[in-house]
């Protein structure tokens, strides 16, 4: 792929720069316009290699939001980590093998939650954490997150699959591995709540969306499962299903990635017609008046501090949340500010990443203690592991919140 | 189905968010589009309403020599100068009470980060590069700084923020006739930093006063750097990376250790006090209950007939990763910016408006578009829709464009804002108007 028209429209402005949560703390990682643009420019240059500091992004995306002159940023820092890990990281590395792990988190919480409760056990064993530091370099300092005792497709299956049939309003469901294996409350409250609306809904055969493997620079990984992705969403786009995610990096991924590194058939059609679930709800159904009836204080429905992950600012969805449950009586929910909360996949798994990624989320902890009650709310899975992890609050999803209030209430939808 | 509102605003620069505001406290609610983050983040923070008579823009832009007098110089009141531009200028057809009430919808939005309110005439700052720019309002932690004010000077630059070459501008300065002794002096910033460490890191290390080494913190190294080049001076003015948004507290600190005040002197980008400015409005868009949506350019419209036979924009859309979502209100504002801000286009033929397709008025030969010189009076600079005084796009014929649609900021023609110094009084006049006939409307 060539991007150096891309990295010729860089004006040099470096507001990629300032907005780049990573070297706000680390000060060995010389940014994206190094990461991008510079790097390309001295790529032309045969035999250049890729700047190792290229392992140092966390690929939150946010300078791709920043560049007023549409630099491909990311597209350049994700091909560039790709070409790295291919050409220059040893195969045999503890860190080639850890961010493998890592990238491929779905692949063994397929194997984990077969048993859940012993794998919650095992990973929860403080002696396993410390091993897992020792051998692995991923950090002891967080709890792995817990397998659900069933997982969502499981419940699918099990339930008969949709409710409710229609042949205008239908949705095809990427939950993605982690609403699968783990907050599987999220999915559900998506189906109870698209439901509501009228839609079908169908779950269709999926992989990881890819996010945390382009995180790491697996590549081929991400291949094999977007191509995977592609013809399966593809099909149930042929069938009248738009895409609809409940993550807002799965969203992003399908959106923005897939086109920007793939040319599988069917990669822009399924990029055009992939939403994320709330933004989709927004665009087609009146939300706001059957919301506006609705009293929290009727349905325990607390206070919450909102926390908008970067790949949903990336897609212009930052404000939607905040701004909806503005109509929600009894409700505060507050923004908690404009900063990245640090963990970004993966990369806050990282043994000698962890204190960067606590010290960028400093700023929303800090926040969310300001803010009015105790519970947080994010669209994202890790976003919302570091917001427990820096605060001890349970966090929701705006769907669930969409859910206490809107479904199996006596409020007319 | 669409997205629905009472006024959608696309563009979310100056004018766009003064727009925005306007019609919102107008009864309206609005949903501003943007299709980057803010354009302020790159200012200098400075609201410039007009600071060179059009006449003397030649002289002006040359010398700005600071304390001249007001014919041969910068203009001491900006509202003396309205009536001598062109009659086209958007001040001219706007009104000057336009400019007056936009700037206090400017103060007012925010509050006590900003100076300059308590009179109608031009303060002058010193700037980087050692020049006096006269400005309708300024960031409070510049206040100390101002060139009338007759106190002596020490500017200190940082090794590491190579923009402010602090001794040249001091020279200039001096050259300039200033009416104080002014020094500068470049010291390292304390801590270890990379070289092409951003701004905003160091921005960051001030305002958290984070430990500097030797059991020093920042702001204690900085101000010991400082304090052997202070003699007898009664101000320090240092780049403006005195914190992220807690700049009066850093301020004050370091005016204690140092024994003297310390203001900023306005940086080019990216400038924290540009991202305050915008942190601050966007909290002023928020308290007032815009909706906002970000990074997703507005790409196409449809319209529809009203009862007149007159076309009235329905519906716009704008495109997220190549889905079309759908944004419909009564009452549209074009505020996209001019050239650079990508509101007009401009092709080897003609200069077009980039949104809806207005009218841009413009000369028939390319040749004409510009004549030799930097500072000479460039048609191209002049370029953008025409409006009436409502703030509505005119067609060829000087009809409205659009029954529904206004237009605000570097997207309207007629004010060459660089020579004129008159960027963002031209936003807030023209904001402030489209503003608010798109909330009358609704
Ligand atoms: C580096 C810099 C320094 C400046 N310094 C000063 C100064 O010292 N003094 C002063 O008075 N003024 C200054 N200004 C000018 C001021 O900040 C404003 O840029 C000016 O008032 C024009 O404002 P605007 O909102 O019309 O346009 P812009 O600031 O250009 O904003 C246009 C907005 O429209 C958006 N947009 C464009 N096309 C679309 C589309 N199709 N869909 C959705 N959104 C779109 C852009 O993303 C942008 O947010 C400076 C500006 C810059 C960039
Ligand atoms: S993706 Fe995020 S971490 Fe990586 S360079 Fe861009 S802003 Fe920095
Ligand atoms: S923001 Fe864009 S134009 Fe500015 S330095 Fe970064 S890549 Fe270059």
């Amino acid at each position: 792929m060539d991007l150096r028209p891309g990295a010729d429209s860089c004006y040099k402005c470096t507001s990629c720069d300032t907005s780049c949560p990573v070297a706000e703390v680390d000060d060995s990682f010389p940014g994206p316009k190094f990461q991008g643009p510079e790097q390309w420019r001295l790529k032309r240059k045969e035999d250049t290699e890729i700047d190792d500091s290229i392992t140092g992004c966390s690929n939150c995306m946010r300078c791709d939001g920043a560049c007023p002159s549409d630099v491909p940023l990311s597209q350049m820092h994700n091909t560039a980590r790709g070409e790295y890990v291919d050409n220059q990281m040893t195969k045999l590395s503890r860190e080639y093998l850890r961010n493998r792990i890592l990238a491929n988190y779905g692949t063994l919480a397929g194997i984990g939650s077969k048993v859940p409760r012993l794998t919650n056990a095992i990973m929860g064993n403080s002696l396993v954490q410390k091993l897992n530091e020792r051998v692995l370099g991923i950090t002891a300092e967080r709890d792995f997150p817990e397998f659900a005792d069933q997982t969502f497709r499981s419940w699918w299956k099990q339930r008969g699959g949709p409710n409710v049939e229609s042949d205008e309003k239908r949705i095809a469901y990427f939950h993605g591995d982690y609403a699968n294996y783990n907050t599987v409350e999220v999915a559900k409250a998506l189906v109870r709540v698209y439901e509501a609306f009228g839609y079908e809904i169908l779950v269709p055969d999926q992989r990881c969306s890819g996010t945390p493997m382009f995180a790491n620079g697996m590549l081929d990984d991400a291949r094999r499962s977007a191509a995977v992705n592609v013809e399966s969403l593809g099909d149930a786009i042929e069938q009248g299903y738009d895409v609809v995610a409940s993550c807002t990096s799965c969203s992003m991924a399908l959106r923005q990635e897939y086109p920007e590194l793939f040319d599988f058939e069917g990669t822009e059609t399924v990029a055009a017609n992939t939403y994320d679930a709330l933004e989709y709800l927004l665009i087609n159904e009146n939300v706001i008046d059957p919301l506006s009836e609705v009293d929290a204080a009727d349905h325990d429905i607390p206070d919450f501090a909102y926390h908008a992950p970067c790949h949903s600012r990336n897609q212009g969805l930052d404000r939607q949340a905040v701004e909806l449950f503005r109509h929600l009586d009894g409700v505060d929910v507050a923004d908690v500010g404009d900063s990245c909360s640090g963990i970004s996949g993966t990369y806050g798994w990282k043994e000698e990443k962890y204190e960067y990624s606590m010290e960028i989320g400093e700023e929303m902890f800090e926040h969310m203690e300001h803010a009015a009650g105790e519970t947080g709310m994010t669209e994202c899975p890790t976003c919302s592991m570091q917001m427990e992890h820096g605060t001890g609050y349970e966090i929701d999803h705006p769907l669930q919140v969409l859910e206490a209030a809107l479904v199996d209430t006596d409020v007319e939808i | 189905m669409a997205i629905e509102s009472d006024v959608v605003v696309v563009g979310g620069g100056l004018a766009g968010a003064t727009a925005a505001l306007s019609a919102a406290r107008g009864g309206a609610h609005v949903h501003l589009i943007s299709a980057n983050e803010s354009t302020l983040r790159q200012a200098s923070g400075l609201i410039d309403a007009l600071g060179y008579p059009v006449a003397d823009a030649d002289r002006g832009a040359e010398g700005g020599g600071a304390g001249a007098d007001a014919a041969a110089g910068p203009l001491a009141d900006p509202f003396a100068g309205v009536d001598d531009l062109p009659a086209d200028h958007p001040y001219r057809l706007v009104g000057a009470d336009a400019l007056r009430k936009g700037l206090g919808l400017f103060d007012d939005a925010v509050g006590d980060l900003y100076r300059g309110g308590h009179t109608d005439r031009n303060a002058l700052v010193a700037t980087t590069s050692g020049r006096a720019k006269p400005t309708a309002r300024y960031p409070r932690s510049m206040a100390p700084g101002l060139v009338s004010d007759e106190r002596s000077t020490l500017l200190v630059g940082f090794e590491a923020a190579t923009d402010f070459d602090a001794p040249l501008a001091a020279e200039r300065l001096s050259a300039a006739g200033v009416p104080f002794d002014v020094d500068g002096v470049t010291v390292a910033f304390p801590g270890e930093y990379r070289a092409d460490a951003a701004v905003t890191r160091l921005a960051h290390a001030l305002e958290r006063d984070e430990d500097a080494g030797g059991d020093r913190t920042t702001r204690q190294r900085l101000a010991d750097r400082v304090r052997p080049h202070l003699d007898d001076d009664e101000r320090v003015g240092f780049p403006a990376i005195l914190g992220d948004s807690h700049v009066e507290e850093v301020r004050a600190d370091l005016s204690e250790r140092l024994g003297v005040e310390v203001f900023e002197v306005p940086t080019g980008p990216p400038s924290l006090p540009g991202i305050r400015l915008s942190d601050r409005l966007f909290e002023a868009l928020d308290d007032a209950g815009v909706s906002m949506t970000t990074g997703t350019p507005v790409v196409d419209f449809e319209t529809e007939e009203d009862g007149a036979g007159d076309d009235r924009i329905d519906r716009v859309f704008i495109d997220r990763n190549g889905a079309r979502i759908p944004y419909a209100a009564e009452q549209f504002v074009l505020a996209t910016g001019g050239l650079v801000g990508k509101g007009l286009g401009s092709d080897r033929e003609r200069a077009t408006e980039a949104v809806f397709g207005c009218h841009v008025p413009q000369p028939d030969d390319r040749m004409e578009w510009s004549e030799g010189g930097a500072f000479a009076d460039h048609a191209f600079a002049r370029f953008g829709v025409r409006i009436d005084g409502r703030g509505r796009p005119l067609d060829a014929d000087r009809a409205p464009e659009f029954g529904n649609l206004t237009a605000a900021g570097g997207v309207v023609g007629g004010a060459d804002v660089a020579r004129e110094k008159s960027a963002s009084g031209v936003s807030l006049a023209t904001g402030l108007v489209a503003g608010r006939t798109a909330a009358e409307e609704v």
